[in-house]
């Protein structure tokens, strides 16, 4: 059974149709890179999946069950964790509050995120806005592994970051996608780098499917890739 | 705010002990803004720290004094037995109403909490049988503190009995608003779309907050209503909510210890300034909350943070 399953979904934000008759899913412990140019649908469809999108047809299902009616807060609390896009860290709250309000039970904890990103150590007692752009990520991504997901869903996670934040956050989320196991969507603007981090991938463009394959054979064919990410 | 917050409660609590030895004549005065301060407390847990704004929260003060004053006109003298009553009964009243104070934004709230302080209002004046009416209620005597300590007529069982709720109310907003469910009423305040994106249900959080809020406040109420032997209509009118916020204001809101020193701040500079001109006290009071918004930035609590930061040369 899969862990997430999309099926025929058509979804959007009040009259407008973003997604169409969309269908996808993630195995426990699977990598899914979500493709395609700005404007085709990716945060639409994380957006769906959390549950703060319009969903006018179609199936979500986790671990079998149908979630469409689930609010939510509640699938977060089912096992699946977001890191948005805007990161939105509290600006009020602390590093180390930020880790803590989202605390759920589970074998992730502050310990982990500490070891995770030292770097979040030292500035704990510092206020969220007080925070580099590559620190407000670590801290993002921090945050919704405190919620002790199984599904991990990351919009845009490079977004703006320097190249070696780049690298540094890639290493840790092959780490931990080895060492924990858990299943993760990465929607990127940057092919080579989602392809590098996930087992299967999907391209979309018009709120559809249009190319579909494991992550190591659309690298070595990137141009049939590029046909539908090139701007 | 967060440099004032830490160990604030200790010196505030000797400073509340020593103006009973310092002030003697003005037991029932400080009486008064002990229970003031819990009132502030109450409310600016939804201000502060649930950016969640009411303009009719004297509404459950009202319903806790009213409350307490009914139950001793009807035998039940026992003082914390009327505390705890009102407690109840003003939560409750608290929890009926979240499903239509908590849905919407600051605007409906403002006007939603308006419309329950005008209904509150009027159904106490209608309801003479009751609450006495325009009259308020004073036909009722109070038995001793846990049947030990007598009322006495210079207040002083008053000012230990009002402080020791104050005390206690203290530590367990303390408690509660630096425990998870406090950082995600923060949370709330901050970013409230978020929130569902790590787990959190927003609305039932702000009915828990709003539950707790309208029952300290009808503890509050309560504590008036048995020391000063007396319930009436201004206890649950539109007034004492605004007051509320402005002694939230004054004091730096989200700031326990600032509320607290708002509430005691406003009430000195109404009395003062009353005194100095008793037609124009408003504009006084007008100028000085302005001062605070802008030139204090949050309030008491902003101001000393800022200088306390100044002083440890950050920033």
């Amino acid at each position: 059974m899969a862990l997430l399953e999309v099926e025929g979904l058509t979804a959007g934000y009040g009259e407008a149709v973003v997604l169409e008759r969309m269908s996808l899913s993630v195995e426990d412990g699977e990598g899914l890179a979500v493709l395609g140019r700005n404007g085709v649908g990716k945060t639409t469809l994380m957006l769906a999946i959390m549950g703060h999108a319009r969903r006018f047809a179609g199936a979500l299902r986790w671990q079998g069950r149908d979630i469409a009616a689930v609010p939510a807060y509640a699938r977060v609390r089912l096992g699946i964790g977001w890191v948005p896009q805007e990161r939105d860290i509290f600006p009020s709250l602390t590093v180390e509050e930020n880790l803590l309000v989202a605390r759920r039970p589970g074998p992730f904890g502050l310990r982990d995120a500490y070891d995770m990103f030292p770097r979040l150590q030292e500035r704990r007692r510092n206020m969220g806005d007080k925070l580099s752009g590559g620190e407000q990520q670590m801290l993002a991504m921090c945050r919704t592994l405190m919620t002790n997901p199984r599904l991990l869903l990351l919009d845009e996670p490079f977004e703006g970051l320097a190249p070696v934040i780049v690298e540094e956050l890639e290493a840790t989320l092959r780490r931990l996608r080895a060492e924990k196991g858990f299943a993760t969507v990465i929607v990127e603007q940057h092919a080579e780098d989602a392809l590098g981090l996930s087992d299967r991938a999907v391209v979309l463009d018009r709120g559809r499917v249009v190319l579909e394959g494991r992550s190591a054979d659309l690298l070595a064919d990137f141009d049939q890739v590029r046909r539908w990410i090139a701007v | 705010m967060r440099l004032i917050r830490i160990g604030a409660g200790l010196p505030l609590l000797l400073a509340a002990v020593a103006s009973f030895f310092l002030f003697p004549e003005y037991l029932s005065l400080l009486n008064t803004l002990f229970i003031l301060a819990i009132f502030a407390l109450a409310y600016d847990l939804l201000q502060g720290h649930a950016g969640v704004v009411s303009l009719g929260h004297a509404v459950f003060f009202g319903m806790g004094a009213y409350t307490a004053a009914v139950l001793a006109a009807h035998g039940v003298t026992e003082p914390v037995v009327g505390l705890l009553a009102a407690l109840l009964l003003s939560g409750l009243l608290a929890l009926l109403l979240t499903r239509i104070v908590v849905v919407g934004n600051d605007l409906t709230r403002l006007l939603v909490t308006l419309g329950i302080g005008f209904l509150m209002l009027e159904a106490a004046n209608q309801a003479r049988w009751l609450t006495g009416g325009a009259d308020g209620m004073s036909d009722f005597t109070m038995g001793p503190v846990l049947g030990l300590f007598r009322f006495d007529f210079a207040g002083e069982t008053a000012f230990w009995y009002s402080l020791a709720a104050l005390v206690l109310v203290y530590a367990f907003l303390w408690r509660l608003t630096t425990s998870p469910f406090g950082l995600a009423l923060r949370g709330i305040r901050e970013n409230v779309r978020r929130m569902p994106a790590i787990g959190a249900p927003v609305r039932r959080h702000l009915a828990t907050a709003y539950t707790i809020s309208g029952g300290i406040a009808g503890l509050a109420g309560a504590l008036l209503a048995q020391t000063s032997n007396f319930a009436s209509l201004d206890m649950l009118g539109f007034e004492r909510s605004a007051e509320v916020m402005m002694m939230a204001t004054l004091g730096g809101t989200g700031s326990i210890p600032g509320v607290v020193l708002g509430a005691v701040g406003f009430s000195y500079l109404k009395d003062a300034l009353s005194a100095m001109s008793p037609k124009y006290w408003h504009l006084g009071i007008g100028l000085v909350l302005m001062l605070s918004v802008f030139v204090l930035r949050g309030g008491i609590a902003g101001g000393v943070s800022a200088l306390l930061r100044r002083l440890r040369g950050w920033e």
